[in-house]
């Protein structure tokens, strides 16, 4: 169940507005983009775009049908780093990461992976990274160590068999290498489509939903080879839904909402934006239920009217506590039960969404 | 030079992948093995006794047929083929490799050939045990290679152009089916003259009808008809470019 969290703190406007800003700030430098490109452009973009940049990416954007899927989507992972792009369905993080990884062309923008833009020289692009899509891409009549054979071989590697086999045993499929894929659990289909993609020693790592589907055991031990792969130097960007995810693995999340980022920061400076505290109340009728949320209305709150439940945002200071129970306890209202928990990325995440809902709507009237 | 190499390996690796795939597949051996032998046997032992055509049997008569409609039927396999292949997501995988992608179909086409030339061998071997037996002169076994080979860069590259377009396995099977009707509808099973006025002008001007015709000659008589095999062979390259170049664009809009 997704909670509504109808936030109307000053924090978040004033986040909201430098995001404004940042996003005017790059539509300026896409109109220069757009003209023929002078020395002097050219000089820019050479002092924008950092030596160690592993992902760079400006104003990119792409329509379906003429519904605009990425609105100018803009951001730089470092090399080394783990960049998690964190949306829900519908966002637009599976065609970034296909324009990303040149299946897919984009309107425009520009994007360039360790220096190289993937539409002039997507051959050295190939070369430098690698990506597992958010479906299994093995062969599922093969056996395990076919499908990799066949990728080293497509790598041009001098020993295609002698990686099967290292991989294998890192991903710990050594006993399932001679078994046709089709017989092999969810989590071992997936370690195996992880493989394939490390055969070529790619040096860009794109996962897209690494851990969609798996069972907690699996994406721990998913996020353990994520983590793995990072020590050892690899760039790594990944797309995903579940914040706890961003927040174990990214260095740098951004959050991808119809189209734009909508924030961009670490895990922390995320939740740095939120309310400090949320209290939730019981109640034990609908009455009491009203008159609770008519005696609270000048708190931010998120109500569960089938349930008679209401999540009051406080400050996170116990005299604010104190003051929204006596305000129950003098109005006679009676409270079944009642929890404090701090805020998470989730909230973080669905209070910057429904922040922006409510200001296209208000700019929409 | 060494790219001129990798292009030729890649297509090598990946035809050794739809090699391995088809060889996992009950279906395809099914198809490309047994069914063409009983097909032979069938339309022999059902009709041979009935039908006589100019003077030969008509174990003689149908071999072209039947190794065209075997050949139609091992492209089937490959339409089902990239179709998955494409739905699958392993095409998404093999376009973000260091390769050429016209090598992904390429591979496809050069399974389809290895795989159509040993059911052509057992129609053959199935048609030799049934009294057959065709001229053995070197010119028209050499024809009669070009023709099969023709023939199935043509067949191949149309079930690559099917499979890209169907959006289900099942769509590619079914279009592909059509195409393995189109040697019934032609001078491989019966003659022209004898079939209804509508599909007799369908198959008089059918690429197939050439491609019989030659083929049979190529096989039984003792000079080849140059006009007719030069005929055939026009069909089967123009229609081998063709589908080549629509496969090709259509890959590309597919897969950008």
């Amino acid at each position: 169940m997704i909670i509504k969290l109808p936030l109307k703190g000053q924090f978040y406007y004033r986040y909201i507005h430098t995001f404004v800003r940042y996003e005017k700030e790059v539509e300026t430098k896409k109109v220069k983009k757009g003209r023929k490109m002078n020395q002097q452009d050219q000089n820019d973009k050479k002092n924008e775009q950092t030596p160690d940049a592993a992902v760079f990416v400006r104003g990119l954007e792409k329509s379906f049908c003429g519904k605009a899927v990425l609105k100018g989507v803009n951001f730089t992972v470092l090399k080394g780093t783990v960049f998690a792009l964190l949306g829900s369905n519908g966002a637009g993080k599976t065609t970034t990461v296909r324009i990303l990884t040149t299946q897919m062309q984009a309107d425009s923008g520009i994007v360039e992976i360790e220096g190289y833009d993937v539409q002039k020289n997507p051959h050295k692009v190939h070369e430098t990274m690698s990506v597992t899509g958010q479906f299994s891409a093995v062969d599922h009549l093969l056996t395990g160590t076919e499908n990799l054979v066949i990728m080293g071989r497509l790598h041009h590697l001098l020993e295609p068999k002698k990686k099967a086999m290292e991989l294998l045993a890192y991903f710990e499929l050594s006993e399932a290498a001679d078994r046709a894929v089709s017989t092999y659990s969810g989590g071992m289909k997936r370690k195996l489509d992880l493989a394939m993609s490390l055969v070529g020693n790619p040096r860009v790592l794109f996962l897209d939903e690494p851990t969609t589907g798996l069972d907690p055991q699996s994406r721990r031990s998913m996020w353990q080879m994520i983590r793995e792969l990072n020590e050892n130097g690899m760039t790594i960007v990944l797309t995903t839904q579940y914040l706890e995810e961003a927040e174990q693995l990214a260095d740098l999340v951004a959050i991808l909402d119809k189209g734009t980022i909508i924030a961009q920061g670490t895990p922390e400076n995320l939740k740095a934006y939120l309310p400090q505290g949320v209290v939730q109340f019981s109640f034990p009728d609908g009455n009491c239920f009203a008159l609770a949320k008519s005696l609270l209305k000048d708190y931010r709150v998120s109500e569960e009217a089938e349930t008679y439940k209401l999540s009051v945002f406080t400050d996170g200071r116990a005299d604010t506590l104190a003051e929204i129970f006596a305000r129950l306890y003098q109005n006679k209202v009676r409270i079944t039960d009642f929890s404090k928990h701090t805020p998470d990325l989730e909230d973080a995440f669905l209070a910057m969404i429904e922040e922006r809902e409510e200001m296209t709507d208000a700019s929409c009237n | 030079m060494q790219a001129a190499i990798n292009r030729w390996k890649e297509i090598a690796v990946m035809a050794k992948r739809c090699m391995l795939l088809s060889k996992r597949n009950p279906d395809t051996l099914l198809t490309s093995i047994m069914l063409p032998a009983l097909m032979m046997v069938l339309f022999v032992s059902l009709f041979g006794r009935l039908i006589e055509i100019d003077g030969t049997s008509y174990a003689n008569y149908i071999v072209p047929g039947v190794v065209l409609q075997c050949i139609g039927q091992c492209a089937c396999v490959t339409a089902v083929m990239v179709n998955n292949d494409l739905s699958s997501g392993i095409v998404s995988r093999f376009c973000t490799l260091p390769m050429k992608r016209s090598s992904i179909l390429n591979g496809h086409v050069a399974e389809a050939f290895i795989r159509s030339l040993v059911t052509t061998a057992v129609v053959l071997f199935a048609a030799l045990l049934l009294g057959v037996r065709p001229y053995t002169d070197a010119a028209c076994l050499g024809m009669f290679f070009l023709l099969l080979c023709g023939s199935i860069a043509a067949f191949s590259y149309a079930a690559v152009v099917i499979g890209i377009a169907a959006n289900s396995a099942e769509g590619a099977s079914a279009l592909s089916a059509l195409v393995v009707i189109l040697p019934y509808i032609s001078s491989g099973f019966v003659p022209v003259d004898t079939l209804p006025p509508v599909m007799r002008v369908f198959a008089r001007y059918q690429p197939m009808t050439p491609i019989v015709d030659a083929i049979r000659s190529a096989f039984f008589e003792k000079t080849l008809e140059l006009d007719v095999c030069g005929g055939a062979l026009a069909w089967c390259a123009g229609l081998s470019v063709l589908f080549f170049g629509v496969s090709a664009v259509m890959f590309r809009k597919k897969v950008s």
